[in-house]
């Protein structure tokens, strides 16, 4: 609970920083990029669940308790994603989406 | 009386089949024509031990031979209606288990000398122990379906073994003719044991053919376009039996049948498969009897006149040796139908059947003889053809002798095995159906006629000059010459009226003195004819045959039989029936199916431009529908 902040303005910052996540998976050329952006998809959900845990149901810990375990899953799919990339750049010597088409029709 | 030793009479010939065919590359030649021919001779010392047993040992019930089955249930449909394996002994099974016996191990012999240095020694042995098993099965049948799956099995090593030199095509395609001829009347045969299946609830002969049982006293209970639903099995079944024995208008396929081995031949197609048909009906007699007052036998023993007559006229006519004999033998195998159509049941009334058992054993002899004897001549003259042939009987003294005595006994002659039978079933004949007696002694005519046609132009006649001058066969060839000769001479004094009866108790016969003078005469009359167109090289046959002219050309054009299957299948049935059906199935079955397939090539080829491998391209779908399906539910989805 905020003081002075209702729950609409955070879920409002939430769903842009989910969309912002979105709009920079799609577009961004480079795979780190597109990491970050799967970060910041993450980080959206998690403050919602905070959020929606501590104005709806501020006697409940559920929704905190969530948040920590994507925050888990958040770390190991990077060091997953991380490793992929850097297996990839040892292959094809770059990162750039453009250059991993190849698994097409 | 214990016979499930019987039970082994089949199976060695199987187990040396098993050890031939596995082992087909690793036997040496010489040894697998003795493991075939041991083989053998221990079936054929079990079938005399069998028979001595059952004939001197047994006694007699009230004068009445006993039927013994051994038998295991292998499929069960109802309480009745089930399917058994096993052996049945009664007089004709025992006769049949001789005569197969006697014949395959002289073949087996014979055969030793005459494929000697061919390829496919090991596969000829092991296929003729193959037609061995089959034959015994079939012989010692105890049910329908059991002599069903044996008769297809024969069916199929006939078709083996006369495709036996599988590069000729000639020998190719005969096999295949032989095999569809006598499967499509087979068709004939299964639907006639599937209507006795339903209607009497049982397989088996025994109960079938008990005179008192329920299959015979109720034949009359259903009825089918005027005959009772039995009679149609029974016509049926004897279809079955006459495609195996070549009767009109099933007999295209033996004549071809001859592009086999000499041996299987005489195997085969003379002494032991082509008389399962007659074996067929001598085995149901009782139901053929009884049921509609014998109305199939009427049928069985017109067919069989016919199919006598009209073989003895084309036979001869025909040049290769060969063909004579297969025509000889479709003629002998309609005698010995039309005397069982003519036979009566009790006692004396069924000396008809008793004659054509008799004719079946004499027959089964002398004619395996001639071919064996022809195949000693083929083999020193390497022709199967009449003009390649002439004044042998300087060089092969045996096979002369024993080819005469082979023709005088077919011709009816006495003292020889043919004349008893012969005259049996005349006498049968006479005492039933005039019209059916008179055929008969023409035919007699004819057949001595026709033999001794080829028997004047093989070892008399002119005097050829050969190339490589020909030599009487090895022993292991002539011994089964000589042997088989000895039998078509005694084999005629056998008091078979005492062993083999339609109802199994023995009765006396007498031979009919007037018709006996009169069949030898007209036996007498054609050899006469014979020697005097025969004998020496002379134009009168050539002149004769141009008296006749069409006629003569018809018959040795076989009456365009043939070319009448040939215009029924290839003008009519492929060009009427198959041809439109094939139409249909290639362009509405097939073109519908493959449409749907060039269809969904040619969409999926439109639409593979999305797999585009972009994994962004994939996020912005799914993220899109994921926006889209958000949109229905939450605006437009209201209710």
């Amino acid at each position: 609970m905020i003081a002075g902040i209702s729950i609409y303005e955070i879920l409002t910052l939430t769903s842009i920083l989910f969309f912002i996540g979105i709009y920079g998976f799609i577009t961004r050329k480079n795979l780190i990029s597109m990491l970050i952006s799967i970060e910041l998809i993450l980080n959206a959900s998690v403050v919602n669940f905070v959020v929606i845990n501590k104005y709806l149901y501020p006697d409940m810990l559920q929704g905190v308790f969530f948040s920590i375990f994507i925050i888990a899953v958040a770390a190991a799919e990077t060091a997953l994603a991380i490793s992929i990339i850097i297996n990839l750049y040892r292959q094809i010597s770059s990162v750039e989406v453009k250059d991993t088409e190849i698994m097409k029709y | 009386m214990n016979i499930s030793y019987t039970i082994l009479i089949p199976l060695i010939p199987l187990a040396v089949f098993l050890l031939l065919g596995i082992f087909n590359q690793k036997i040496k030649p010489s040894i697998s024509g003795y493991i075939g021919v041991l083989g053998l001779l221990a079936s054929t010392i079990l079938s005399f031990y069998t028979a001595y047993q059952y004939f001197f040992i047994h006694e007699k019930v009230d004068g009445v031979y006993q039927t013994f089955v051994e038998k295991t249930v292998w499929m069960n449909f109802t309480e009745t209606l089930h399917i058994d394996m096993g052996v049945l002994i009664d007089p004709i099974s025992i006769m049949m288990l001789l005569v197969v016996s006697v014949v395959s191990l002289m073949v087996h012999i014979y055969s030793r000398g005459y494929m000697k240095d061919d390829e496919g020694y090991t596969r000829f042995f092991a296929f003729l122990s193959l037609f061995t098993f089959s034959m015994y099965g079939l012989v010692l049948a105890t049910n329908l379906f059991q002599i069903y799956i044996f008769w297809e099995l024969v069916g199929v090593s006939s078709y083996l073994l006369i495709g036996y030199y599988y590069t000729k095509p000639s020998a190719v395609a005969a096999a295949k003719k032989a095999f569809i001829v006598t499967r499509f009347a087979d068709l004939g045969f299964l639907i006639g044991i599937l209507i006795i299946g339903y209607y009497t609830g049982t397989f088996d002969f025994e109960t079938l053919n008990n005179p008192e049982g329920s299959a015979i006293l109720n034949w009359a209970s259903t009825s089918f376009m005027g005959l009772s639903a039995i009679t149609w099995a029974l016509i049926l079944i004897f279809i079955g039996g006459a495609g195996k024995s070549a009767m009109l208008p099933f007999h295209i396929w033996l004549p071809d049948a001859m592009e086999g081995p000499t041996p299987v031949s005489a195997l085969i197609h003379a002494a032991t498969m082509v008389v399962a048909g007659v074996y067929l009906v001598a085995r149901l007699f009782p139901m053929y009897y009884f049921v509609e007052d014998g109305f199939v036998l009427n049928i069985v023993a017109f067919v069989g006149a016919i199919s006598s007559l009209f073989a003895a006229i084309i036979a001869i006519t025909q040049t290769d040796i060969k063909r004579v004999l297969a025509f000889s033998t479709m003629s002998q195998i309609g005698y010995m139908m039309l005397a069982l159509g003519v036979s009566g049941y009790d006692g004396h009334e069924g000396v008809g059947y008793m004659a054509s058992m008799f004719h079946l054993f004499t027959h089964a002899m002398f004619k395996a003889l001639l071919f064996l004897a022809a195949g000693s001549v083929i083999h020193a003259v390497h022709s199967n053809y009449l003009k390649d042939m002439g004044g042998l009987r300087k060089y092969m003294p045996i096979t002369n002798i024993t080819f005469l005595i082979a023709a005088l006994a077919i011709a009816g002659m006495p003292p020889f095995a043919g004349f008893f039978s012969k005259d049996e079933i005349l006498v049968a004949a006479y005492e039933h159906n005039k019209l059916i007696y008179y055929i008969g002694v023409f035919v007699a005519g004819l057949t001595a006629f026709y033999m001794f046609r080829i028997y004047f132009g093989i070892f008399w006649g002119k005097d050829t000059q050969y190339e490589h001058k020909p030599k009487e066969s090895p022993l292991s060839m002539t011994f089964p010459l000589m042997f088989l000769a000895l039998l078509s001479v005694v084999g005629g004094f056998i008091p078979f009226s005492e062993f083999i009866t339609a109802d199994k108790a023995s009765f006396e016969v007498h031979l009919n003195y007037p018709l006996a003078a009169i069949a030898v005469g007209v036996g007498l009359a054609g050899i006469i004819l014979a020697w005097i167109f025969y004998k020496k090289e002379n134009n009168l046959a050539n002149k004769f045959a141009n008296a006749f002219g069409p006629f003569y050309k018809w018959a040795s054009d076989k009456f365009y039989f043939d070319e009448i299957y040939l215009f029924i299948t290839k003008k009519i049935l492929f060009k009427r029936v198959s041809a439109p059906i094939a139409w249909f199935d290639k362009k509405v079955i097939d073109a519908t199916m493959e449409g749907i397939g060039n269809k969904t090539v040619l969409a999926s080829e439109k639409i593979k431009g999305m797999q585009s491998g972009k994994v962004q391209d994939y996020a912005f779908a799914f993220i899109s529908g994921v926006v889209v399906l958000a949109i229905i539910f939450i605006y437009l989805w209201t209710n």
